[in-house]
């Protein structure tokens, strides 16, 4: 199903491309040693080359090299063996040089590609242009005094790549994924903490309309600075709506940027300049060019973890997950390791079975850590206590209906399963004799139930079920339950 | 080649130096002046020659990712101007 | 004014303060007696006597004590104010930079710090660097302390030269034993040469720029001035080494320049590039080029005639290059950090208050100049295509390198002007037509003085070498020295 705004002419598509800017994972900055730890004293983590004293000089952190060719590899992007720093030059109050740092010409990452899982299960391939280093720039806040606006250069010089994407994207939607799987992928690969409420990534969203079919892109206009999905998907939603009643009322779209008001819903166009930006880009004469060889790339790429894409494909194969399954446990690394601890090796060196470790991952330890509002490496069940709780089921010592109940009582109490139905007594009745005497039991003092079954009534069989479960507590082996139930019934 | 008033106006904008009305016609004569003498730059041939962007042949050096520097606000404020609170402090700005 | 401490070279104060002849002390006090009689030279922007004297008590405490000594311990340079020093006003020439005091120390005056030498004051130059006769600066223009004995300027002020015109006319007059300079296109060689005394700009790359206020980053580099070659080797010695806080410095052994100027030029290869000629150059420029051929030959060198075809396009292309870089470098005087602050009602208001009023007029024309040739529409045809002929200058370069051992040449095309003199900027870039082709490539270069002009004022020659090869370039400089004889005359004073 396409998106489509639908405005007075007939419907439109959206155009969607997208900056994203993820702040490199780094003790320090890219071209200083301030640290790079967020919050801290205004223009503590600030080194006089940060503040662009004069005569100061930046010198390349190779970290932050090593962490854009990861992404890139991650990106499936072509690596360049020779890049170049170039200056970006406009004046604002918290660019203490009078330019940025960034890659121009010369970018560390070419073309790439990402590939996105949609709901209804198809893919969709959305192309990466680029990816380069930059600086990042201080902070300037406008509302603490009525004259003045202050300036701190904490995050002066610290490292971000800006990955542009192609104009790929159709829907607000294709967008959201997009951001979510550029974010699983750093994560992944530790090059960025995706955390989008500190702002080490946000996304300048470019959008633009145009009628299904047309092969010519319009005007676009830049959102600058959005700093959640949701924000991301919401602009994109509201600008769409309003370029095409832009054009529907006849106007022209201009190519402007523009700012997000989530409070509003609507996006607004920047203080417009007197002139538009030249900013003048050349080759930073404080730098010589990066080069690096095949050798050093092919190092990287040999300590890359197994990404999305790559895990999602083999828990479809080994283990026979559905897409929707397997994408769900994918979503970051440290849920694909809980899921494959809890898988485990059980008995005799086989591992447990996939699609009731999936179930229990997706359904029970995911609806529970999200009532506790905890992630999955806060979660109070480890992945080992939660594969012995599947052996409990799978050797029949509990049910798992039971086992909901013990899992439930891990949760609150971090206890290990098998202590838990120890203590509670929650052991499966396995012996015939007992669970017999149970259903004879219910037989004998339900008369009019047995009469409507023998009447052909054989939907009442549950409720057998239930009153000799109720009987044993739940602790009777509800196989063992059916079977003999079936026999006293029909004999 | 010659400037005109706009485009000296412009420069000296995307410069943020202030150029007075009456200034700029004596700026844009002796950037004219400057312009046309480097303008026998394009007499030679380039063809295939690559832009020298260093004069070394050398590549980069790189520094190692460690905390060295930074938690010296003071060093870093010490000739600012109307400084507040451990802030740099600006003209408002609107955006 | 004669003052026979101040009278001596780098190495022979080395040798009295050795022998115990005198102390740090009194030879940085005879520097400082110097001062009054030569006010109407304007040296310094910020003097430091206190500093001085301390650093030269330190220096005689070390010595007195049999410590490690320094290779200039106890030898008092002026420095340039284009060096940050911690705690010290460092203008630039500025005024956007008046009442700026740096919380660092550059890594050159660090160096020679290290070295043991004595800091008397921070330097007169051109603002930020920017001029060739030191009258751009914020801080009032320095004097030459030499004066024509006849013709049309006889008995008028002359110009140093520029950008380092303090640190020049300081070393010509005896205030100091040598200054610290730097040279993006000829600061410190052509001041040298309308001084008398000896300028080295040394590779690029062989000096740190941490701590210098930027230029040109991809031209700057700092060099000794002095009034002989072997303490310019000496001086090199102290100042240089690599620097990991600087990208562009070349991780590269620092050789002992001193202990090969005496080994002469027999066998070595000089070449004499054609096209070192300008547009109404006096002949005695030419005749003395010729005549320092003559001696070189004489002391058993080869010389080699050679052809720099693309030397004519040199100053072009620094006139592109070196604003473009500096229109990005001088960004970051906006009247935030530090420096001055002109308010205005908005940001932008502010910025272009503060650079107006702080930017002399030659900084805003080069800042302007540069803004325009990169900015788009013009960075092709300007930019990109300067920086296709600088690479062409320097294969010129290469290729002659491949024959030759080094290069001589005139150091400018005139003598010394009058600070009066009416000229139009491209007139005044004319100064700098052969020492701009060396830093463009990167190579060493050097002035030393050779002769007199007609009327009696000094020219230099310059010798080009190889990329780090400034060993075969002060051995050929000793050479000149020698031949020339040239005599520094006493300056006898000029009070304000």
């Amino acid at each position: 199903m396409s998106y489509r705004i639908v405005g007075e002419t007939g419907e439109w598509e959206v155009v969607v491309g997208l900056e994203v800017h993820a702040q490199v994972t780094s003790e320090s900055k890219l071209f200083s040693g301030a640290s790079t730890e967020f919050g801290g004293e205004p223009n503590s983590h600030v080194s006089l080359v940060d503040a662009a004293m004069p005569g100061m000089l930046p010198v390349i952190n190779e970290h932050c090299i090593e962490q854009a060719v990861r992404t890139g590899l991650g990106l499936k992007a072509k690596v360049n063996l020779y890049s170049v720093f170039a200056r970006k030059n406009y004046f604002y109050a918290d660019l203490p040089q009078g330019y940025q740092i960034s890659q121009f010409e010369f970018p560390i990452i070419g073309a790439g590609t990402v590939i996105l899982d949609m709901p209804d299960g198809t893919t969709r391939n959305i192309g990466i242009e680029r990816l380069h280093l930059e600086q990042d720039a201080g902070k300037s806040m406008h509302d603490q005094d009525p004259r003045r606006t202050f300036v701190d250069l904490n995050r002066s010089g610290v490292a971000l790549m800006e990955i542009v994407s192609d104009p790929d994207m159709r829907s607000p939607e294709e967008a959201g994924i997009y951001v979510r799987k550029i974010r699983s992928i750093v994560r992944y690969l530790g090059t960025c903490d995706g955390n989008m409420e500190q702002g080490s990534m946000r996304a300048d969203v470019n959008v633009s309309v145009r009628k299904p079919g047309d092969t010519e892109l319009r005007t676009r206009c830049e959102i600058k600075n959005v700093n959640s999905v949701r924000f991301i998907m919401h602009a994109i939603e509201v600008e769409a709506q309003r370029q095409v009643e832009v054009w529907e009322s006849g106007g022209q779209v201009e190519q402007q940027t523009r700012l997000f008001d989530p409070v509003k819903g609507e996006t607004r166009a920047m203080r417009s300049k007197e002139f538009a930006h030249d900013y003048r880009y050349f080759p930073d004469p404080d730098l010589l060019p990066v080069k690096f060889n095949q050798e050093y790339v092919d190092g990287i790429a040999a300590t890359l973890p197994e990404l999305p894409d790559e895990k999602k494909q083999r828990y479809m194969a080994d283990y026979n997950l559905s897409a929707y399954d397997a994408e769900v446990l994918v979503v970051d690394r440290e849920t694909g390791g809980y899921f494959e601890t809890v898988l485990g090796r059980g008995d005799k060196g086989k591992t447990r079975d996939a699609k009731l470790a999936a179930n229990w991952v997706i359904s029970n330890l995911f609806g529970a850590l999200k009532a506790e509002s905890k992630t999955i490496t806060q979660s109070p069940v480890s992945a080992d206590q939660l594969g012995q709780l599947l052996d409990l089921i799978s050797d029949n010592t509990i049910s798992g209906k039971i086992a909901k109940t013990v899992f439930e009582e891990m949760i609150a109490t971090g206890k290990e399963p098998a202590d838990i139905v120890a203590e509670k007594g929650l052991k499966q009745i396995t012996d015939t004799g007992a669970i017999e005497a149970a259903v004879d039991d219910v037989i004998a003092n339900s008369p009019e139930q047995v009469a409507q079954y023998q009447g052909g009534n054989e939907k009442i069989a549950g409720w057998f079920v239930g009153q000799v479960m109720k009987a044993t507590q739940g602790k009777a082996n509800p196989g063992m339950v059916n079977k003999l139930l079936k026999e006293k019934l029909s004999g | 080649m010659s400037l005109d008033r706009e485009t000296v106006r412009r420069i000296a904008y995307l410069a943020r130096i202030r150029v007075d009305e009456d200034r700029l016609d004596k700026i844009a004569g002796e950037l004219d002046g400057i312009l046309d003498w480097v303008e026998q730059l394009s007499e030679v041939d380039t063809d295939g020659v690559e832009p020298m962007t260093s004069v070394t042949e050398l590549t980069s050096p790189h520094r190692v990712d460690v905390v060295t520097d930074g938690q010296c606000p003071d060093k870093v404020l010490a000739n600012g101007f109307d400084t507040f609170d451990g802030f740099f402090t600006v003209p408002k700005v609107v955006e | 004014m004669s003052n026979t401490l101040t009278q001596l070279t780098i190495a022979q104060a080395r040798d009295g303060l050795s022998n115990g002849d005198f102390s740090a002390t009194e030879l940085t006090q005879s520097c400082m007696d110097t001062y009054g009689a030569a006010r109407k030279l304007n040296i310094y922007i910020t003097e430091t006597p206190e500093l001085a004297l301390e650093q030269a008590a330190a220096s005689d405490a070390r010595r007195a004590k049999g410590e490690a000594l320094g290779s200039m311990d106890g030898i008092p340079i002026a420095m340039k104010d284009l060096f940050c020093t911690d705690g010290i006003q460092s203008t630039a020439g500025s005024h956007i930079l008046e009442g700026f005091v740096p919380q660092y120390e550059s890594t050159i005056s660090q160096n020679l710090k290290d070295a043991g030498s004595v800091m008397l004051g921070k330097s007169n130059m051109d603002e930020f660097a920017m001029g060739s006769a030191t009258t751009t600066s914020y801080y009032g223009n320095t004097v030459n302390p030499w004066q024509a004995a006849s013709g049309p300027d006889a008995g008028k002020d002359l110009a140093p030269g520029g950008s380092s015109g303090g640190s020049a006319s300081a070393v010509a007059a005896r205030m100091c034993l040598g200054a610290t300079g730097t040279d993006t296109g000829g600061s410190i060689r052509q001041p040298a040469s309308f001084t008398g005394i000896v300028g080295l700009k040394p590779t690029y790359g062989r000096c740190s720029r941490w701590g210098c206020v930027a230029f040109a980053s991809s031209l700057d580099q700092a060099g000794p001035m002095t009034r002989t070659v072997r303490d310019a080797a000496i001086m090199l010695g102290a100042m240089a080494g690599h620097d990991v806080k600087d990208s562009t410095s070349t991780p590269i052994e620092t050789p002992d320049f001193e202990a090969v100027i005496d080994q002469g030029v027999k066998g070595l290869r000089v070449g004499i590039p054609k096209e070192y000629t300008a547009e109404g150059m006096p002949e005695e420029i030419t005749s003395l080029w010729q005549r320092g051929a003559g001696w070189l030959r004489e002391a058993g060198a080869e010389i080699v005639d050679v052809s720099l075809p693309h030397t004519k396009y040199a100053l072009p292309t620094y006139y592109i290059v070196a604003p473009a870089e500096a229109s990005s470098n001088l960004a970051r005087y906006d009247g935030v950090r530090y420096g001055l602050r002109v308010e205005g009602n908005s940001l932008d208001e502010m910025y272009m208050n503060t650079r107006a009023e702080g930017f002399g007029e030659e900084v805003q024309r080069r800042v302007l100049i540069g803004t325009y040739v990169l900015s788009a529409g013009y960075y092709d045809a300007y930019y990109l295509q300067a920086q296709k002929v600088r690479t062409r200058i320097a294969e010129d370069f290469t290729k002659v390198f491949e024959d030759v051992d080094v290069l001589l040449t005139p150091t400018a095309p005139s003598p010394a002007f009058t600070l009066d003199a009416k000229m139009d900027p491209v007139t005044m870039y004319l100064n700098d037509i052969f020492t701009v082709p060396a830093s463009l490539a990167g190579l060493p270069g050097i002035s030393v003085p050779a002769g007199l002009s007609q009327h009696g004022l000094p020219l230099g020659l310059q010798l080009i070498a190889k990329p780090y090869d400034e060993l075969t370039m002060l051995r050929t400089a000793e050479v000149i020295e020698r031949f020339a004889g040239f005599d520094l005359p006493v300056f006898s004073g000029r009070e304000a």
